[in-house]
Formats: C-alpha cells, structure tokens, sequence
C-alpha cells in the first residue's frame, strides 16, 4: 500500500467516528460538568477507529498485535503508576504480578476447563479467569504490601525486586504449569476489544480513584508519609490498599498476554520486564496516567522496530546484536534521568483524564 | 477549668539521652499555652510522644480524660489532636486545597467502589468536602492560591497553610511547633492575631512552642519553660520571665536566644 493513500484512509475514518464522538462528549460533559461522558466516548471513538482500520486490513494483523501488546503495557504501566508514582512506593517486581495473573487465568483455562474458544459460553468462562487472575495477583499485592510497611525506598526495591524473582523460580519449578518449558497451548481468548476495554478499566478506575478521597491518601503517603499519617490518614491501610490494586490490573494484564500470546513463560516476567514497565513509567512522568499511555505505546512500538532491526544486522553482521535492546533501554532511563527528571509529562494530565473543576 | 490535656510523669529516652524527664501537666480547655525552652531541650519530642509518633518510655498521656499512650498517630489525630511541624511537611506538589482534603480524607464516607463509580453519593461527598475546605482557606487567607501547587508558596503561606491542614482534621487541641520560625515581624504580627482568631473561631486548645518572646509574651495565657528535659518554671508568662532559673538557662549558657 502506498503512503498517501493509508493516510486519506485515516483521515476520513476518523472524522466520521472520533471527531462526532468526541463533539458529542464534549457536549455532554459541558451539560452535566463531568468528565466521565467526554473521557468514554473518546475512548470508545479511538476504539471503534482501531477497530475498523485493523478489520479493514489499513492495519495487518502485525501492527494489531503490536497495539495489542501495547494496550496490554498500558495497563502494566497505569497500575505500576498507581503503586510508584501516585502512593510513592518504589517497587520493581510488578511483572511477578502479572505472571500470577497469566499462571493463573491460563490454568483455568488450558489445564482445569481445557477451554476451546469456538465453544458457546467459553468466552464468559475466559472473562472469569482473567478476573481470577486479577484476584490472586491482588492478594499477592497485598502480602507484598506489607514489607512497604517498614521498608523505604531502596530496600522496599530489593524486597519486591525479590519477589519478582521468587516468584519466577518458583514457576520455573512447578511441572504442572509446565516448568521451565512454560505453560503451552493457551487457548487465544485475548482479541482488541477485551484487550482494550482492560486497558481502559484500568485507566478509568486508577484516574477516579486518585481524584477521590482515597486518591489524596496515597498522593498524600508519596509526598510525606509522616505529614500523612499525622492528617489522620491510616498509612499502612493505603500503602497495602495501592500494592493490592495495582498487583490487581496487573494481575489481569498477565492473563490477557498469556492469551495473547497463547503461552506463559517464566522468562517472561523477569526482572528485566519490570524494569521495562518502570521505564515506561518514568519517561511518561511519575504519577501520570497520560504519560504512562503515550510511553507504553511508543516504547512497545520501539522496541518491536528494535527488534526487527538489530536482528536484521544481527543476522548480516553474525553477531548477537538482540541483546543491546536492553542497552538501549538502560541508556533511555540514564537520559531521562539526566535531561528530563519528570519524564515527558511530569505530573501533568491530559484534558480528558481530569476533572473540569481542576485546572491544574 | 477541666483539662483537655493531661500528661502524666511522662519520661522518655533516645538510648541513654534522657530528653523528656517525668513531665507532668494539665493544659486546660480553650486557653492558648506556651512551651519554651533552650535548643534540644525536648520541647519537639514532647509534642512527638504526644502525637504516638514516639512511644513515651514511661507515663500517660490523657486526652479528655481518654488514655491515648502509646496509640498510633492517625487514631491520635482521629481523637482530636491537629499539629504542625517545627521543619514544614507539606504535600508540596499536591494543590493548596488537596493539601486540605488530604486532611478530611479520614472523614469521607464514600467507599472505594462508590468512589470509582461516581456516585451521586460521592459526588455530593466530594462538593462537601470541597466547600469546607475553600471556608478553611478563606479563613487563612489562603483561597486565591487553593489552586496552585503547594510548592509555589511563598514561605509565610506555608506556614498558615500547616495550620489550615492540621485544623481540616477538625482538632479540639492544636499543637504548634515554633509557628513563627523564619517570620517576619509584620508576618509575626499577623500571626499572633491569627492564633487567636483560630482559637475563638475553632473553638480549639493551642499548645505550642515558640522561641519568638513577643509572641509567647504577647499571646499565651500561661507558659511552661523546659531544660534539658525537665519543667523549670511554669505560670503567667510575665511571672516567668522574671524567674532567676529561666533567665539563667536562656541567657547564662547561651545568650540571648530570642
Ligand atoms: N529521633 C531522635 N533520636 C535521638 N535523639 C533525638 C531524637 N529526636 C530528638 N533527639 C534529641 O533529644 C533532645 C531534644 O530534642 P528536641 O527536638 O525535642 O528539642 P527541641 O526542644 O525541640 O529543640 P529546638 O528548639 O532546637 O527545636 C536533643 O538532644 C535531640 O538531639
Ligand atoms: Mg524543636
């Protein structure tokens, strides 16, 4: 396909579907003065655009898969944000999050139900584990939550840094989900809209949260615990309360990529992963939910084009030349920390993501 | 007069640095009460083991007559007790006005579902608290910069605006740490006046700490002087700042600290 072409295409669809439904959120949250209308039409407009560009093939499966994957990161991403940006608890194992979320959603599915996706009703099931998944990630959250109770900082870092790693030993070591082989022959439930509509629930739920009384609790735990707890705040109910739901989206995040990828692998959900959502986090700003999406999607993006081209002069040159990704990303972090401390959006929000009383 | 704050033969030691030396005292109800004392002298750690951030190795701490020793901070603020601090600890990057409703977060309603929801429940809840929370502003001349970042302050505001977030937690017994520190002597004026103001208006005890004279002369109804720990005079302020051990202790060892 040429390039002028695909762009028309792209204009013309997205000014019959985003631009009214936006017009008409706009409209709707002028009437009631509340976001919510505008923040899910707009959501649903840049749905139904994805949608129809990745059915009419304007995007191959290729490039679907990449935001799918993406989405999912947005999601790891947002719910990382809600633990280290927004309550301030540093913690560097949230991909041990999402592997409880992918082992066991895709146990649900592969081993117990040995669900088949073209069966009537398997979707529902599909839905139940994925929440399943979300849950046992939570409670999981919550024991981990209890370690920031004491620690700070550095140690709290090793201490979840820990975690991660435990957690991936000891998947390694259970045959029942497959060992070291992985859990293989993951039924592939995870599509665009279910993957979406993750993303957004997340999103949605981590956004009004923060702009709730709950919210300023852990906004206020990240500025100054002390100050906090002397505000009547209860400390240690918020900090457990933030690792319990953000392991919890992570959770469900991990079970849409096992079925996704129709396969959960131990080396997966590493310490470099981790790290992969921290970088995200960082360079979208800390506490920043408009920073962390933009950052999801165009590292993802990134990292595929890497992909592609370090294996190509990989292959021409016979070196080994896929692992500088990770270089390449530790490089990324040192310059943000360097020249742009609070990352690309420091604390600021997008329009849509605020309140209309809000003018900050 | 019945006391609002009792504490009990309080002692407390920092491994062997005995800083707070079986302290016992009563500050009565609605009056404005001054603690003064040489640097270290334990005037901070008193306010601390009375707001559970430390746990006194020996006494008793009443609040209306109700033991609050030993409890956790939040449930001590929850009985009562509002406090600023000597070194600001502000939510800097948080709004002006968060910063107030971080400090009725403890009184909201709305559950965590409700909340994420919207429901008009919260919604309301939210319009409350927001209200409140401008009508405190406003009283600390604070309501123009509700808006901006906290950080953005200039110093002086700071200061009121410690003592708007500790009076949002609905206190009956204000605690001050050295509110006048780095002040002004116009913002020292201003200052005095407001303390007073919050006190009629809130109808809340304040207990603070204050190395600015005029200010302890000049608002507080009765005074309490320590020293390494141990009460040394205790009365009308006039009375004990003619007191020879008071006198000794801020001018003999280390010359005039005000
Ligand atoms: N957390 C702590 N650990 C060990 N020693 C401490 C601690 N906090 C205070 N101290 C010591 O206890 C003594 C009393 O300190 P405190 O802060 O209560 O003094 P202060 O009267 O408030 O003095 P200032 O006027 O300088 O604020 C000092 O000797 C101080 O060094
Ligand atoms: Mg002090």
């Amino acid at each position: 396909m040429e390039y002028k072409p695909v762009l028309q295409t792209l204009k013309r669809i997205g000014s019959w579907i985003v631009f009214p439904l936006l017009s008409v959120g706009d409209i709707v949250g002028r009437k009631t003065g509340r976001n919510m209308p505008r923040l899910t039409l707009a959501a649903l407009g840049i749905y139904l655009y994805i949608y129809v560009l990745g059915s009419t093939g304007v995007f191959n499966g290729y490039v679907m898969h990449i935001i799918n994957l993406s989405l999912i990161y947005v999601a790891l991403a947002a719910s990382l944000n809600l633990i280290n940006g927004i309550t301030g608890q540093f913690s560097l194992g949230h991909m041990g999050f999402a592997a409880v979320g992918a082992y066991v959603s895709g146990t649900f599915t592969t081993l117990l139900f040995k669900l088949n996706p073209s069966v009537p009703g398997a979707y529902l099931v599909f839905v139940g584990a994925i929440v399943a998944g979300g849950v046992a990630a939570a409670l999981m959250g919550v024991l981990i939550g209890f370690p920031s109770l004491r620690l700070k900082g550095d140690y709290l870092a090793i201490v979840t840094l820990g975690f991660g790693e435990i957690i991936r030993t000891i998947l390694n070591n259970i045959s029942y989900v497959g060992g070291p082989r992985g859990l293989l022959g993951i039924p592939k439930f995870s599509n665009f809209t279910i993957i979406f509509a993750a993303a957004f629930l997340t999103i949605l739920v981590i956004r009004n949260l923060v702009h709730s009384s709950h919210g300023r609790a852990f906004l206020a735990i990240r500025e100054n615990e002390l100050a906090a707890e002397l505000a009547g705040i209860d400390t240690t109910r918020y900090k457990v309360l933030s690792f319990a739901i953000g392991a919890g989206f992570a959770g469900v995040a991990g079970g849409l990529f096992a079925h996704l990828l129709q396969m959960a692998h131990p080396t997966q959900y590493g310490f470099m992963g981790s790290v992969m959502v921290l970088i995200m986090v960082y360079a979208g700003g800390v506490g920043s939910l408009t920073g962390s999406i933009i950052a999801a999607f165009s590292l993802t993006f990134l990292s595929e084009g890497l992909r592609g081209v370090l294996d190509g002069l990989g292959e021409l040159t016979n070196l080994p030349l896929g692992d500088l990704r990770m270089v390449i990303y530790a490089l990324l972090l040192i310059l943000i920390m360097l020249f742009r401390t609070e990352g690309l959006m420091g604390n600021k929000e997008s329009k849509l993501l605020m309140l209309p009383e809000d003018k900050r | 007069m019945s006391a609002l704050l009792s504490i009990q033969n309080m002692t407390h030691f920092f491994g062997g640095l005995k800083a707070v030396s079986e302290f016992s005292f009563d500050v009565p109800e609605g009056v404005i009460y001054g603690l003064i004392g040489p640097n270290g002298s334990g005037k901070t750690t008193t306010f601390n083991l009375i707001t559970g951030i430390y746990n006194p190795t020996q006494g008793t701490i009443l609040l209306d007559g109700k033991d609050i020793t030993g409890q956790k901070p939040y449930k001590i603020v929850r009985s009562g007790i509002g406090r600023t601090f000597q070194n600001l600890r502000i939510f800097s990057s948080m709004s002006v006005l968060d910063n107030i409703r971080a400090a009725k977060q403890y009184r909201a309603k709305s559950g965590l579902l409700s909340s994420v929801m919207r429901l008009p429940g919260f919604m309301a809840e939210e319009k409350r608290i927001r209200e409140e929370s401008m009508n405190l502003l406003e009283v600390l001349h604070l309501a123009d910069r509700a808006d901006d970042a906290a950080r953005n302050l200039p110093y002086g505001d700071l200061r009121r605006l410690e003592i708007a977030r500790a009076l949002a937690t609905q206190p009956r017994l204000l605690l001050l740490d050295e509110p006048a520190a780095g002040m002004n002597p116009k913002e020292v004026q201003d200052l005095m006046k407001l303390v007073q103001r919050v006190r009629d208006e809130f109808k809340v005890t304040v207990f603070l700490i204050e190395h600015h004279m005029k200010v302890v002369m000049g608002i507080c109804e009765r005074v309490k002087v320590l020293d390494f720990g141990t009460t040394i005079a205790e009365g009308k302020p006039e009375d004990v700042g003619r007191d020879a051990k008071v006198l000794e202790a801020y001018l003999g060892r280390k010359g005039a600290a005000c």
